[in-house]
């Protein structure tokens, strides 16, 4: 993974985490791996790795288990809510790039349509 | 970082009001910096920064005109020799040994020097004892260099440059190498001018300019703050 962006290294391995998670890639309850495995698994520094885990255990996403290891929530009403703020994000992030360029919503609305349809088609 | 340390965090290395003169030039400005355990620190600068004096000044083999030195709270010397392994930036092995000898040499000289560990090293470089020096390529002479200082239990390592000029196939080896030998009780220096490639295995960075600290901080921070990763921060501080 490269982490080329100007976001700080933990808060783009939590997005990575998150993106694994609402995939079902991990599921509720799977462990995720270890601190030293993810850092070499993404050549990250371990320490970066650990705040990425507190910082998301800190949103309830995962908890640790004293010797066990830390585990995705088994909780599917936080997963849900996840997904949805992560879809909104990405749905404002479109938006405000349809904009800039010019589009108007409801341009939008026919461009989304549209490919609805093409979907549905194939 | 900030010069007392965090909560519970030993430092390994206190630098205080370090200043380094040759006949007509001062190579290190009143450098005061404090390393913590468990922390891989970047000393990010160009050539003629004062990088190297500072390592030099380190690993004693020079010594400074005025300030202080503390390696795991003792001045440098026969005893901070003894825990810091140093991988300097040129070749210190003979051309005539084969890896093995290197390995025995290592093994006479420093008593925390694990054998087993070095052999670990080496299979994940892919190297074998039995090579002859000579016949590596620069890469394989970066990765065995490497595994020789990264195979010592010491308190602290130094690695001048240890990605440079090395293929980018060796290049991951060697970072993989130094994140799996990654450990809390002991601390690593890194200096190094290829910052896009080292920056994401790095807890803070100290940027060493004409001999002058211009900027130390954790790294997580200054992406935040700035919204910048740390190479373009470097091009920036650099650039000027």
């Amino acid at each position: 993974m490269d982490f080329n962006n100007n976001l700080p290294i933990y808060i783009q391995i939590m997005n990575l985490i998150k993106s694994r998670i609402i995939s079902g890639n991990i599921s509720g309850g799977d462990k995720l791996p270890s601190v030293r495995d993810l850092s070499k698994e993404l050549r990250v520094n371990p320490n970066t790795i650990q705040r990425a885990y507190q910082e998301l255990e800190r949103e309830g996403l995962v908890f640790t288990q004293r010797g066990m290891g830390t585990f995705a929530t088994e909780d599917m009403e936080i997963i849900k809510n996840l997904k949805k703020t992560i879809a909104t994000d990405l749905v404002d992030k479109f938006f405000i790039e349809m904009k800039k360029l010019g589009f108007t919503s409801h341009e939008v609305k026919e461009i989304v349509s549209e490919w609805m349809e093409r979907e549905e088609r194939e | 970082m900030d010069g007392k340390g965090g909560k519970g965090m030993k430092n390994i290395v206190e630098i205080k009001e370090l200043t380094k003169k040759y006949l007509n030039k001062t190579a290190l400005n009143n450098i005061n910096l404090n390393i913590q355990e468990g922390k891989i620190v970047g000393i990010l600068g160009p050539n003629g920064s004062g990088k190297t004096t500072l390592i030099k000044i380190l690993t004693g083999i020079l010594r400074q005109t005025s300030g202080e030195v503390f390696i795991d709270g003792n001045k440098v010397g026969v005893y901070t020799k003894s825990v810091v392994s140093y991988l300097p930036d040129r070749n210190f092995l003979y051309k005539w040994m084969k890896i093995k000898d290197a390995s025995d040499l290592f093994k006479d000289f420093y008593s925390d020097f694990d054998e087993g560990k070095f052999e670990e090293l080496l299979r994940f470089m892919k190297l074998d004892k039995n090579m002859k020096i000579d016949t590596l390529s620069k890469g394989m002479h970066e990765k065995l260099n490497l595994s020789l200082v990264l195979a010592r239990n010491a308190k602290l390592y130094i690695l001048d440059e240890p990605i440079a000029g090395v293929d980018p196939v060796a290049r991951d080896e060697i970072l993989n190498a130094i994140i799996n030998n990654y450990n809390e009780k002991s601390s690593m220096v890194i200096t190094t001018h290829l910052v896009r490639d080292m920056e994401n295995i790095l807890d803070d960075v100290v940027f060493l300019k004409d001999g002058k600290i211009i900027l130390s901080d954790n790294a997580e921070s200054l992406r935040e703050e700035r919204n910048m990763n740390i190479a373009d921060i470097y091009k920036e501080v650099f650039s000027q």
